[in-house]
């Protein structure tokens, strides 16, 4: 037996008024895997994504995650989905007014019935496996771009959920980071086998982190290539496809 | 042995042998929803006990993620330190991939996570004295930056933002005139009922016209009118520039080479005491119209006579008084809206301190000038 699909997207159509900006796209994502959602701007990444996490309900199709058909469920099983995910928002999205220690607490004190003491030791766990130990009484505003990003995802984790969301991991982050943040992506996905969903245009990232990618196209509005990444760079037919992974410009069309 | 099982996802057994060593023999699964009474079942157990030593055998648990360790660190605090006290038998390959990412055989050593401790009297005082000094320091050179930047702005009026400045006059006075309008008119009409009470007594209803008119040009006015000012922008002044600043919005306009004082404040200023003054005069008038509206409703005054009499009363002077505030109030009042969005460092909550502050200390100076203007009156007329 195979492994099973988590999240199962049919016919997807999402519309802002009446523009389009997703035309029937239909994907899966296995349990256990880290997958990419690339494409390059105004693709729609960022939208699809928010359909994913139910934070927009899609004009038509279904969406369904680990079970719930998140496109067509009352406020009860959404509210049941949402401890199931985490999200990691691009700009970590931490509450500013809070140290770091009370963001990761927040859903911990709100969801467990875990002692205060407790709550605290897990606090501790959570943050060093971000490789944060000793900055749990920091604003978010003492911090530097990728140790919020790391907090952000501390406080993603903080109830184990079965999938994590990414959206634009390493924006804005240096390259070393960069990678320091891709690497604990890897880790945590091989030591909790927690499925990762990654929205990004990094390259690097996408080569080192994604097991299978779907990419979306401006154009027409679908899925125009998926599979592994290296596989796509190196066999794909399609020039946006190709132009996408070898970093070359588009050449100006006639007309 | 005996054998607990409250939970249905995960049971543990319990042996115990003579020397005070206990065995805790879980299985099934440990999780994030049932650690937290594992925890307390286990102290409470513990605690009764007080074990020399304790194994823990995971050699059933299906699952264990860290939540589960936690279950395991909880335990293992309240054992004495030291491997011969505290051990774990049969940990499954997954389960120990997930305590090796944890560092478990350091994770209940560690102290426990220490909170800030406020700081004695001593040293709040202390901050509180230094941070109202450099508040004032950085009034005091807000000032002088506004002051320079009108300076400027008169001399070379072609640097003045026209657009802004006709959005702002346009969000500051013509969306604030029906609020204005009636307040104002429901002020007259107070004042009008209140007096005539009074003034019926004696005949002199009359006279209603001149109390209104008198007190609604020279004092309540623009006093009114400055209080919705502050509350409709002067809070909004604050959010703005508080905003762009977190945004380090006002960074950008100042390595463009553009002084943020000249592009965000002048405009608003200088909107401001264009039109407030003008609101201040729509408020005296629908005031007056409240008032109008007593007096011949209920005082069987003539329309003629009540206008008549407004007129007597009313000097030149107390109309220029009133606009003459009215400018001044205007002035205070977005210089601190601005001045509280400068202000702000951090995130979101700081810009709800700086609206709140913005309006507060905008009222605050309408008063104080307000009562500094009586004075000087007393003894100058």
């Amino acid at each position: 037996m195979g492994p099973q699909p988590i999240i199962e997207v049919r016919d997807l159509v999402a519309k802002y008024g009446d523009d389009i900006i997703i035309d029937r796209v239909s994907f899966d994502v296995y349990e256990g895997e880290i997958f990419g959602i690339l494409g390059g701007s105004g693709s729609g990444k960022s939208t699809l994504l928010k359909h994913l996490i139910g934070l927009i309900r899609p004009h038509s199709g279904r969406i369904v995650v680990d079970g719930d058909d998140i496109s067509a469920c009352n406020e009860t099983t959404y509210r049941k989905m949402l401890k199931k995910i985490g999200v990691l928002y691009q700009g970590a999205a931490l509450l500013g007014s809070m140290t770091l220690a009370e963001n990761v607490a927040l859903p911990v004190k709100e969801y467990t019935d875990l002692p205060e003491d407790s709550v605290n030791t897990l606090v501790k766990i959570k943050l060093s496996l971000v490789d944060l130990s000793g900055y749990e009484n920091h604003l978010p505003s003492e911090l530097s771009g990728g140790m919020k990003k790391r907090a952000g995802l501390a406080r993603a984790m903080a109830l184990n959920p079965r999938i994590l969301f990414f959206d634009e991991p390493s924006a804005g982050l240096d390259p070393v980071t960069s990678v320091e943040l891709d690497n604990l992506i890897i880790h945590l996905n091989k030591s909790l086998g927690t499925t990762m969903v990654i929205v990004t245009h990094e390259l690097e990232s996408i080569f080192a982190v994604a097991q299978r990618v779907i990419m979306l196209d401006k154009r027409s509005r679908t899925i125009i290539a998926e599979g592994d990444p290296a596989y796509l760079r190196d066999h794909s037919q399609n020039p946006f496809v190709k132009r996408f992974f070898t970093r070359t410009a588009a050449i100006p069309e006639e007309g | 042995m005996q054998t607990t099982g409250r939970q249905e996802s995960c049971k543990y057994d319990i042996s115990e042998n003579g020397e005070g060593s206990i065995t805790l023999h879980f299985q099934g699964r440990i999780e994030a929803s049932n650690a937290g009474r594992l925890i307390k079942e286990l102290q409470e157990f513990l605690q009764s006990r007080l074990p020399r030593a304790l194994t823990i055998d995971l050699g059933k648990v299906t699952y264990l993620d860290d939540f589960g360790a936690l279950v395991l660190v909880e335990a293992k605090k309240m054992v004495p330190e030291g491997k011969k006290h505290f051990s774990l038998k049969n940990v499954s390959p997954a389960a120990g991939r997930v305590l090796a990412v944890l560092n478990f055989d350091i994770l209940g050593k560690r102290e426990i996570l220490q909170k800030k401790r406020p700081p004695n009297m001593l040293v709040r005082l202390g901050e509180g004295t230094i941070d109202l000094a450099s508040d004032l320091k950085y009034m005091i050179s807000f000032v002088g930056s506004v002051c320079l930047s009108l300076i400027h702005v008169c001399l070379h009026p072609g640097s003045l933002r026209k657009d802004d400045t006709f959005v702002c006059m346009q969000k500051t006075g013509v969306d604030a005139l029906p609020i204005v309008g009636l307040i104002s008119f429901l002020m007259g009409l107070i004042m009008a009922f209140m007096s005539s009470v009074q003034l019926q007594q004696f005949g002199a209803n009359i006279y209603v016209a001149s109390l209104v008119s008198l007190a609604m040009t020279r004092e309540l006015g623009p006093i009114m009118t400055a209080i919705i000012v502050a509350g409709r922008s002067g809070s909004a002044f604050a959010a703005e520039i508080g905003t762009m600043k977190i945004n380090e919005e006002v960074d950008a306009l100042f390595t463009m080479g553009f002084d943020p004082t000249r592009f965000l404040v002048i405009p608003k200023i200088i909107a401001s005491v264009i039109v407030v003054p003008l609101l201040t005069l729509f408020s005296d008038l629908f005031a007056i119209m409240g008032g109008l509206i007593v007096g011949v409703v209920t005082l069987d005054l003539t329309a003629n006579a009540y206008i008549t009499q407004t007129l007597k009363t009313l000097s030149l002077f107390d109309v220029f008084l009133g606009f003459f505030k009215s400018i001044v109030f205007a002035l205070l009042v977005s210089w601190v809206g601005c001045l509280r969005g400068f202000q702000v460092k951090g995130g979101a909550s700081s810009v709800g301190q700086a609206t709140t502050s913005a309006v507060v200390s905008g009222i605050f100076l309408i008063i104080l000038f307000n009562s500094a203007f009586s004075v000087i009156l007393r003894y100058w007329e």
